[in-house]
């Protein structure tokens, strides 16, 4: 039984497709956590203002993402933008925005709390040896910061990684929808596929997340203060 | 001493957080060489007035002058006047990202642009001089609170600043550490260094000092040689402040409570 339903992976090019599944779950992920970098490291630094306008329009933006599940960010995106704007947007595309507008909130927050972690002494130091601002970010400020921001930040990419199962609902094609199609596929000849199916796509996502948990735990050992 | 060129000079420094004026008016010169020790109780405007010294604080009124030249609201060029001032916080201010050796040559080679070899050997004499030269590869938090205060001396002091501040550097010290960072100030006297120096440590101000200056209100009180100020202070308020630092005897039998 069990040796019958193993070699449902290797029927046809099921493993080829699933292999392409992760390619797009990759891809999405990549880009999304590739723009919140970088958006967010901006929006943290914006996030320090003392404005109290922009203050408070970072505060509604990060609470409502943060609110909001990611699932229902993506409907309002996908079925909501196509219905309000008549814009027909790929779900492909409506993925990478809305875990785009997601990660740059939360990394947002770790950039801030990474930069008012930084006790002000720190700055006061750097000046009275006199380096100029720019001196005392490149030397000091960055390089602390970085540290208590690089393995939050790699934790956060992880969720992201595997909060993108969650696209299938909007019909995009990634690792989770081909194991399913799979299954789907095989119900009458092969029953307990979906075992052998979750177990290799468990398998995938650990084997993409894994490697990247283990770098943050090198790094939190390498730089602990 | 009287008779040396003045390196810092400070004319009606006026100094004022919103409404609360911390200092008023104050004249103060300190010459090459000379070491000023600047007492006075809490909330006196001392470490104020260091800070307005390397222009931490921008100050309300007045003008403060090193070799002569106006240094005090000089925005743009402060980075250059700090490089000539030598300043060391009482909170442990290493930079916790660097080993000792680096935090000692960030200065002079990122800002001075001096050679890194020459730089270091200069830190490699100093860290020796205060008995650090096995820390040089350590991190700050593998330094005791005296060991960090040394390292941040040799930090300040490898800059060659026309003077150094000190701000209160062993008030968050254990009594034995206090002494080893002490020592390393009162070598630095011995040399000549020109120091202005905050500190609460009586015995320490009597010995190294070459002036001390009270601080109270806002202004100097009272200024003169420790053996004078510490014997014989003229004011009241100084008198005051001296006797915060005796205790009478206790009489069990009398009221506890009076003094």
């Amino acid at each position: 039984m069990l040796a019958i339903g193993i070699d449902i992976l290797f029927r046809g090019n099921n493993l080829v497709r699933l292999l392409e599944g992760l390619w797009v779950t990759i891809k999405i992920s990549m880009l999304a956590i590739i723009v919140s970098i970088i958006l967010g490291i901006l929006f943290g630094m914006v996030m320090t203002m003392k404005h109290p306008m922009i203050k408070g329009v970072c505060r509604v933006y990060l609470e409502f993402i943060r609110i909001m599940p990611q699932l229902v960010l993506l409907f309002l995106v996908y079925f909501g933008a196509t219905k309000a704007f008549q814009i027909h947007i790929s779900g492909k595309v409506a993925a990478v925005l809305v875990f785009s507008l997601w990660g740059t909130a939360e990394m947002g927050d770790l950039v801030r709390g990474a930069l008012v972690s930084i006790p002000y002494h720190q700055y006061e130091s750097g000046m009275a040896l006199g380096l100029t601002r720019l001196k005392i970010f490149r030397y000091i400020i960055i390089p602390q910061t970085l540290r208590r921001l690089i393995p939050l930040a790699i934790n956060l990419a992880t969720r992201m990684i595997k909060t993108t199962s969650l696209i299938v609902l909007i019909g995009v094609v990634e690792v989770l929808k081909v194991g399913q199609q799979i299954i789907e596929a095989n119900r009458f000849t092969v029953p307990d596929a979906a075992l052998w199916i979750y177990a290799v796509v468990f398998f995938l996502y650990f084997i993409v997340c894994y490697p990247i948990s283990l770098l943050a735990r090198k790094l939190e050992r390498i730089w602990q203060e | 001493m009287a008779m040396k060129e003045k390196v810092l000079e400070i004319e009606g420094l006026t100094k004022a957080f919103g409404d609360h004026v911390v200092l008023n008016g104050l004249n103060l010169s300190i010459c090459k060489g000379e070491v000023v020790v600047i007492i006075g109780p809490s909330g006196c405007g001392k470490s104020t007035l260091l800070r307005c010294i390397n222009g931490l604080e921008p100050i309300n009124g007045g003008v403060i002058r090193l070799d002569g030249e106006v240094i005090s609201n000089q925005k743009k060029s402060m980075h250059l006047v700090r490089q000539k001032i030598g300043m060391v916080f009482q909170s442990y201010d290493l930079f916790p990202n660097m080993t000792i050796i680096d935090n000692i040559l960030l200065a002079p080679v990122k800002v001075q642009k001096r050679e890194k070899r020459e730089a270091l050997q200069e830190a490699k004499e100093l860290l020796s001089r205060v008995g650090l030269s096995e820390k040089r590869k350590a991190y700050p938090r593998e330094l005791s609170g005296g060991q960090k205060q040394r390292a941040a001396i040799v930090r300040a002091l490898i800059m060659h600043p026309e003077i150094m501040l000190f701000d209160e550097v062993t008030a968050a010290l254990d009594p034995q550490m206090v002494r080893e960072v002490l020592n390393v100030i009162l070598e630095l006297a011995r040399q000549g260094i020109t120091m202005a120096i905050v500190t609460h440590e009586m015995a320490f101000a009597k010995s190294v000092a070459d002036r001390v200056i009270f601080l109270d209100g806002g202004n100097i009180k009272e200024q003169n040689t420790p053996n004078e100020f510490f014997e014989h202070p003229k004011t009241e308020r100084a008198q005051e402040f001296l006797n915060t630092f005796s205790y009478e005897e206790v009489h069990k039998e009398v009221e506890t409570s009076q003094s």
